[in-house]
């Protein structure tokens, strides 16, 4: 055995050798090597949890296999005091409970970090690398010692090591002790056990290495009053906000939890006292049905949703040139994933871009929104269906993998009682009373945007027929050229008017005369602001915008026209935000330098910086 | 291009209960083929909403993409419509439903449109009982591409361009017995008689019905050796009895031998009254149901009528569980928690 069982002293034996690293404070990588269904994930999240209680800012990622049982997953959370929640580089300590992923885990760790595994066993001499700290702690043995049942046994093995950490990195033991009896409120009898396990780990460690290492945590009040909440569970929260009252929907990960939550909060918040539902979800056969069902609902006058990810979206491209095209609203979230086909569907991307905004075949453009937080997924959310109802239009939230299935720290949730729904320009029977005529695509005020009625409205006006074939202003079928071209142009004069309703950019740095801008958006926006510091720092300040809509407001051009050279960052191979800039705006291509990353993990500020400080020599 | 229907004025037209007269129910001028059986069908659809005196405006017809998908445009033109895509209409119907459960909803579509590219959605419509009338206009090709052999023509029927179909037929109806729809029915454009009562009961039927209706394609399949011509249906209908509907209000006078006749009493207390039964016909039975189907076929007969029904079921909001009120009426106050509720959602997350 290279770590002794009985040594308790600092320094922690390497190799054989002592040595003391640096000591670093609240800024670190661990990562969590487990079995995918071995109940780790209660585990791991009870360790993020802590250090978030500790007021500490973290972030959480899921690396997971597209499987249920038995392959490799891994769970990552940086810390930093900084309050940097990109991912970054290096792994400073491993906790490794999946044997068949060792030698990978053994090789990721930085050089200098430390190395915790099970030693009920000795680890085979291949495992062993110079240069980092081996950690036995032996989680078998302990839970063979002091637990009966099998199933038990795996799952406190899992706190065990949560209960060493808490040791090793000088954790708060009380605010995790506090947890496990909150996660375990509905399940008491769990509680004792649970905290014995913690003990156990706490105590080996404590026992046999000089706690805590040089890496470790201090609490902070740099938390405030952030929460930690995934992006789906704020999309679905944000659709019961918003009014939503049917959904339909058809599994695909990383979007299912979207409607979960939806569902989750629908039973709590609208259910009648009698146990009805002002609510109805849907799973479909397919996700042509969802997003026909979604047309349907809000044809007829219910806010109505669906949540998919890219091959949904593919196959939803005829029913959304028919809701573009007849106008009626739609809310669409798209959690992307890696593309293409099957692709990586437990990995994440931004690649659903160009699919998305010219989603149907004909001239078809949709408007997106960009959320780069959980915060922003509730508020864009709630906001689509407002946009989508005024102007009748499908909206697409596109978010993706990692912002909706990992947690996040994020700005509370915050809802505005005196806001009202914004419903569009629906007739009602009086209004249709007072009017001289009905002309369901009469652009009488001008925007593009034309008044509508919901089936039902009034016993002999208002009626028309909605279909997806040409049509004149009075919703009668047509195929002279001049009412339909009247019709196209119409529709680019709503497309003008959406431009001044949806959320404007968001700039960072602009006071800065850089020749230089970076624009980014959705996920890569915690990366790409820990790379304007890491650039800052080596003395390249550089202006940055963080889009948030398609179409582009007026600033967005704005921005790329006061920059010599703009780097646009995003998570895709084929620079899909460049090419839709460059054909929106009509912009000189060699402006827009591509700033990319695909292989399927969240983006680092690190790979931003590169690739930019390369750039910049290059021009 | 549609045509709208020039207004006529004429006093002597007789107003239902409602004061629509059957003027009312019709929309604009068809442009399908003169003789297309999908015409004879809209008259029927218009025919029936006029005698049960539905107001227009609490009816929604939905429809998919081909000649017959197109009919909505020519009847209750007072009624909201919504041409949808191609086999698709199904799920936009479900949609709208679930939006609204206090109109009527009618849905047209095609052989193609249902039995091939509609396949998955109508399969599922069924599942889950949409509250719906469901037409298939059935003509045993494509009409509106102009005559391509459908997935209900017959084995060995010879189409437009000569060739035999060498594919077996999907019967709709046989289908719609074993997916446990709750009101199967099939009938023939040009039976009158027949159909509108049928209407008229499917529109009282609170579940998913579903009627077949052979539709002849003048333009394409109405040659002989095709079972979907005109010649054809009329020398091989059989139906198992002759179906009368009752609405609600009024008390039944006809007169009806008491050995040949059977009175169905629906959810909302109308009734269909079927006479001069088949032997054995037992339209709640859905099995015998199923044997007589599969007997008239061997024997190349075409059965008609009222199938099946099962008066009572749980359509797709009684399976959700839904409020009484329409959902698309349900307020801003009844559904946003609102900003207190929020903040202790946060708390949850901290
Ligand atoms: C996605 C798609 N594919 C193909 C078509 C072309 N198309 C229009 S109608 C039709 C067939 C219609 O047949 P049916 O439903 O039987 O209607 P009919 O015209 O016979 O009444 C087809 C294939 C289409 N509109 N959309
Ligand atoms: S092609 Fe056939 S189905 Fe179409 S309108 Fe003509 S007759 Fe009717
Ligand atoms: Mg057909």
């Amino acid at each position: 055995m290279k770590n002794s069982e009985t040594s308790n002293e600092m320094p922690v034996p390497v190799n054989g050798k002592s040595h003391l690293g640096p000591v670093i404070v609240n800024d670190m990588v661990i990562r969590f090597a487990n079995v995918n269904g071995t109940g780790s994930a209660s585990a791991n999240n009870l360790f993020a949890k802590s250090i978030f209680r500790m007021g500490i800012p973290v972030s959480p990622k899921n690396i997971f296999p597209s499987n249920i049982q038995g392959l490799p997953t891994w769970y990552e959370v940086r810390i930093s005091d900084k309050g940097y929640l990109g991912r970054r580089e290096g792994i400073d300590l491993m906790v490794s409970i999946n044997p068949q992923s060792m030698l990978k885990d053994v090789a990721s760790v930085r050089e200098g970090g430390y190395f915790i595994y099970d030693n009920t066993k000795p680890l085979h001499s291949d495992f062993f690398r110079e240069g980092i700290h081996f950690l036995g702690i032996p989680m078998t043995r302990l839970t063979m010692e002091h637990f009966q049942d099998p199933r038990g046994r795996l799952l406190y093995k899992n706190i065990i090591y949560v209960g060493a950490l808490t040791a090793l990195l000088n954790m708060d033991e009380e605010v995790v002790r506090d947890i496990i009896r909150e996660q375990f409120k509905k399940k008491e009898k769990l509680i004792p056990n649970n905290l014995l396990a913690l003990e156990l780990g706490v105590k080996y460690a404590r026992e046999h290495f000089d706690c805590p290492l040089p890496i470790r945590v201090e609490k902070r009040d740099y938390v405030q009053n952030s929460i930690l909440v995934d992006g789906n569970t704020a999309c679905g929260l944000g659709a019961i906000y918003a009014g939503a009252t049917v959904a339909a929907w058809y599994p695909i990960t990383p979007s299912t939890s979207v409607v979960n939550a939806f569902e989750k909060y629908a039973k709590r918040l609208r259910a009648t006292p009698e146990g009805k539902m002002k609510v109805a979800v849907v799973q479909a056969e397919d996700e042509l049905a969802a997003i026909g069902m979604v047309i349907g609902a809000s044809w007829n006058g219910a806010r109505s949703f669906t949540a998919t990810s890219g091959p949904g979206v593919s196959l939803m491209n005829e029913f959304l040139g028919l809701a573009y095209f007849a106008e009626i609203p739609a809310v669409l979230i798209d959690v992307q994933r890696g593309g293409p086909s099957t692709g990586m569907p437990t990995r994440t991307q931004q690649s659903d871009l160009i699919l998305a905004a010219y989603a149907s075949h004909g001239d078809t453009k949709h408007v997106l929104l960009f959320p780069s937080t959980p915060t922003e997924c509730f508020d864009m959310t709630a906001e689509a269906f407002d946009l989508a109802e005024r102007l009748q239009t499908p909206i697409m939230v596109m978010t993706d993998l990692d912002l909706g299935m990992n947690e996040h720290m994020t700005a509370p949730f915050s809802w505005d009682d005196k806001k009202r729904y914004d419903r569009g320009k629906v007739l009602s029977a009086e209004d249709l009373d007072n009017l001289k005529e009905f002309g369901r695509y009469l652009d009488v005020d001008g925007d593009g945007i034309t008044y509508r009625t919901i089936p039902g409205v009034h016993p002999d006006k208002g009626s028309f027929f909605t279909r997806g074939t040409s049509r004149d202003e009075y919703a009668r079928y047509t195929e002279e050229g001049a009412p339909y071209q009247r019709n196209m142009d119409r529709l680019v004069r709503k497309w003008h008017t959406a431009k001044g309703l949806v959320p404007k950019p968001e700039f960072y740095q602009h006071k800065t005369e850089s020749n230089f801008g970076m624009i980014f958006f959705g996920t890569s926006t915690y990366a790409a602001l820990e790379a304007l510091d890491l650039l800052q720092a080596e003395g390249h300040g550089i202006d940055a915008m963080r889009i948030k809509s398609f179409p582009f407001t007026e600033e967005v051009e704005r921005f790329i026209d006061d920059h010599e050279i703009v780097f646009v960052i995003e998570q895709n191979r084929d620079a899909q935000m460049r090419s839709l800039l460059i054909n929106e705006l009509e912009i000189n291509p060699k402006k827009l330098i591509r700033i990319l990353h695909y292989d399927g993990f969240p983006i680092t500020a690190d790979t931003i910086a590169r690739q930019i400080q390369k750039g910049i020599l290059v021009s | 291009m549609s045509y709208q229907r020039p207004v006529f004025r004429h006093p002597s037209l007789s107003k239902n209960e409602v004061g629509f007269t059957r003027a009312d129910y019709e929309g604009a001028i068809s442009t399908l083929c003169a003789g297309c059986g999908h015409d004879s069908i809209s008259g029927s659809i218009a025919q029936a909403c006029y005698e049960m005196s539905i107001e227009p405006h609490r009816l929604a017809k939905l429809s998919g993409i081909g000649c017959s998908s197109k009919t909505p445009t020519y009847f209750l033109g007072k009624s909201h419509g919504f041409n949808s895509v191609h086999g698709r209409m199904p799920s936009v119907a479900t949609g709208a439903l679930l939006a609204n459960k206090d109109l009527i909803y009618l849905g047209v579509s095609g052989d193609g449109d249902t039995a091939s590219i509609g396949m998955g959605q109508f399969v599922h419509a069924v599942r889950r009982n949409l509250n719906m009338v469901y037409i298939v206009m059935n003509n045993g090709c494509y009409g509106l591409t102009k005559g391509q052999d459908s997935a209900t023509a017959d084995a060995g029927s010879i189409n437009k361009s000569g060739s035999a179909n060498p594919f077996q037929a999907i019967d709709l109806v046989g289908l719609g017995l074993e997916l446990g729809a709750t009101f199967v029915a099939r009938s023939f454009s040009g039976d009158k008689t027949q159909l509108v009562p049928l209407i008229k009961a499917a529109i009282s039927h609170p579940g998913f019905a579903l009627i077949d209706v052979l539709s002849p394609c003048v333009t394409f399949n109405n040659n002989p050796g095709s079972t979907k011509s005109y010649d054809f249906v009329r020398a091989h209908m059989e139906a198992t009895a002759t179906v009368d509907f009752v609405p609600e209000k009024k008390e039944i006078t006809v007169d009806y031998d008491e050995g040949t006749s059977r009175r169905l009493k629906l959810h909302d207390g109308s009734y269909i009254q079927l006479q001069k039964l088949a032997d054995n016909w037992d339209p709640m039975d859905r099995d015998s149901a199923l044997v007589a189907l599969n007997e008239a076929r061997a024997k190349n007969e075409i059965l008609t009528g009222l199938l099946y029904v099962q008066p009572e079921s749980r359509n797709l909001h009684g399976l959700l569980n839904t409020v009484d009120t329409p959902l698309n009426e349900l307020k801003e106050e009844d559904l946003c928690p609102g900003a207190a509720t929020l903040d202790s959602i946060n708390q949850g997350f901290r």
